[in-house]
């Protein structure tokens, strides 16, 4: 495996001094969170930096939080196993925990960060499509100050998003939800963590006491489409109707039609599009079912339906 | 405190750098070191060429393998992605600083008791990820071991014995724990 060229790497305390940095130093420059995707970029497809700032010693861009209006805070630099193995997050959003630990080896989810992922824009990122049903905002630290994006305008194609050189992802906020709210992800992939998403699938949805009248409802799509999307056809399927095994069936159906996947080495478009037809009704059902928070993940992966 | 030099036994690769080395201070097997290191070496080459530790292997180079696992601030990770120069303040745990004393440590016997390894290669990197498990799981089910195992790849046993072998040292850490308590 090919070694790095030489660069130097900086460390600085603060996001002002990162900014600076980056500045300072001109074009070719990277921040480091993790690196695990960054390290192999540089081992694997060749990119050089002039240098790298690590953002790791930036003590206000890691931890969770929960805030008393019920809305979360989470960190750009808490790791994927954080987000994983979190109370907060199991406890309110188990789907959430469950989409963070589907990515890669404990190994890698010790190292990955959730803004790492969110700022790649890999259109197959697991914890996409759970933030977007979960209605998340970004916060991006810029020249001009502090600005906020809704997660889902945030991306503009593979790898691209609306953030400039020099920003910096700071932190991810999921706004408060009713307590009623369930979710699920499906992260669809043969090898399972080790691979990446053929097809995500995450649901949220709130139902009207025991009829499963659908209040509230959004599904969101990943690994098949140049961005995480939002699956608005879907939605409009359920909303304001009885969710049953064949309303959940429509809405699959209205998946996969407004859904626009490609073929490549791991799947073909047209079984990615059926495979969303299958996951997006299953993911309805199980969200359904409504899963207790502090599972242990054998029971989290459990497909209920 | 102790202050090592780098041992002159690498070279180093041509065309290095040396104007942008960074000195570090290090917790490496329990023992604290400062180093100058070359920042954008990746933790398992210092380990390996300049610390002569070699018992942390290198499998694919990408994270996919865990060959190269072992125990940064506490929790495994890949040292194959992880840059020198991150490293300012890490406490480092690999295979060399399992054993404390001539006995073998649990996982160890464990992995020697059930034949969990045959060439040998993965040992190393599957052994840090066990004592990581075993640390937050005292008792964990099959299910929990496949789990926690899935970032390491092993071509020769099917993993049964590793499993096995996990197992078993389980419950050797859980009777030791007892015996302690009890003396």
């Amino acid at each position: 495996m090919k070694r790095p060229e030489p660069f130097e790497i900086f460390q600085p305390a603060s996001i002002q001094e990162a900014r600076e940095l980056h500045i300072h130093h001109g074009p070719g420059g990277y921040f480091l969170a993790g690196g695990t995707d960054l390290a192999i970029a540089i081992k694997e497809k060749g990119l050089v930096p002039r240098y790298v700032v690590d953002l790791k010693r930036i003590g206000s861009l890691s931890g969770i939080r929960e805030n008393a209006d019920g809305s979360l805070v989470l960190g750009a630099l808490a790791t994927m196993r954080e987000v994983e193995i979190s109370r907060v997050i199991s406890r309110r959003f188990p789907f959430l925990s469950q989409s963070a630990g589907e990515v890669g080896s404990i190994q890698i989810r010790n190292r990955a960060t959730i803004g790492g992922n969110i700022a790649n824009a890999t259109p197959s990122a697991d914890v996409v499509p759970a933030l977007l049903v979960l209605q998340a905002q970004v916060t991006i630290s810029t020249q001009d100050g502090e600005k906020q994006v809704p997660l889902e305008s945030f991306f503009l194609g593979p790898g691209k998003t609306v953030m400039e050189r020099g920003d910096i992802l700071t932190e991810i906020l999921i706004p408060p939800a009713s307590a009623n709210l369930r979710g699920e992800y499906i992260k669809f992939s043969p090898r399972e963590m080790m691979d990446l998403a053929y097809v995500g699938v995450a649901v949220a949805l709130v139902t009207d006491g025991d009829e499963n009248a659908c209040r509230e409802v959004r599904i969101a799509l990943g690994a098949v489409s140049p961005v995480p999307m939002r699956a608005h056809k879907a939605e409009a399927v359920l909303v304001n109707r009885v969710i049953n095994e064949e309303s959940a069936e429509r809405a699959g159906e209205a998946a996969a039609s407004e859904c626009t996947p490609i073929s490549d080495v791991r799947a073909s478009a047209a079984y990615r599009r059926h495979m969303v037809r299958v996951n997006t009704k299953r993911a309805i059902l199980n969200a359904l079912c409504g899963r207790p928070g502090n599972l242990p993940w054998v029971a989290r992966r459990e497909r209920r339906y | 405190m102790h202050c090592v030099a780098v041992p002159a036994i690498f070279p180093g690769w041509p065309g290095e750098r040396g104007d942008i080395n960074k000195k570090i201070r290090i917790t490496l097997n329990g023992q604290e070191r400062i180093l100058e290191v070359v920042p954008y070496r990746l933790l398992l080459d210092l380990l390996r060429d300049e610390m002569g530790m070699t018992g942390t292997k290198e499998g694919c180079g990408t994270g996919d393998c865990g060959a190269c696992t072992v125990l940064l601030h506490g929790k495994p990770v890949n040292s194959c992605l992880v840059f020198s120069g991150e490293l300012d303040g890490a406490d480092i745990v690999t295979i060399e600083g399992l054993k404390i004393g001539p006995e073998l440590h649990p996982v160890q016997d464990a992995f020697r008791q059930d034949g969990g390894a045959q060439c040998g290669y993965c040992t190393p990197g599957m052994l840090m990820m066990t004592t990581a498990l075993l640390r937050e799981n005292e008792q964990p089910t099959e299910e929990e071991i496949r789990f926690a195992l899935s970032g390491n790849l092993c071509r020769c046993t099917g993993y049964a014995k590793i499993i096995q072998a996990v197992q078993r040292a389980a419950e050797m850490m859980r009777e030791k724990k007892i015996t302690e308590a009890k003396s």
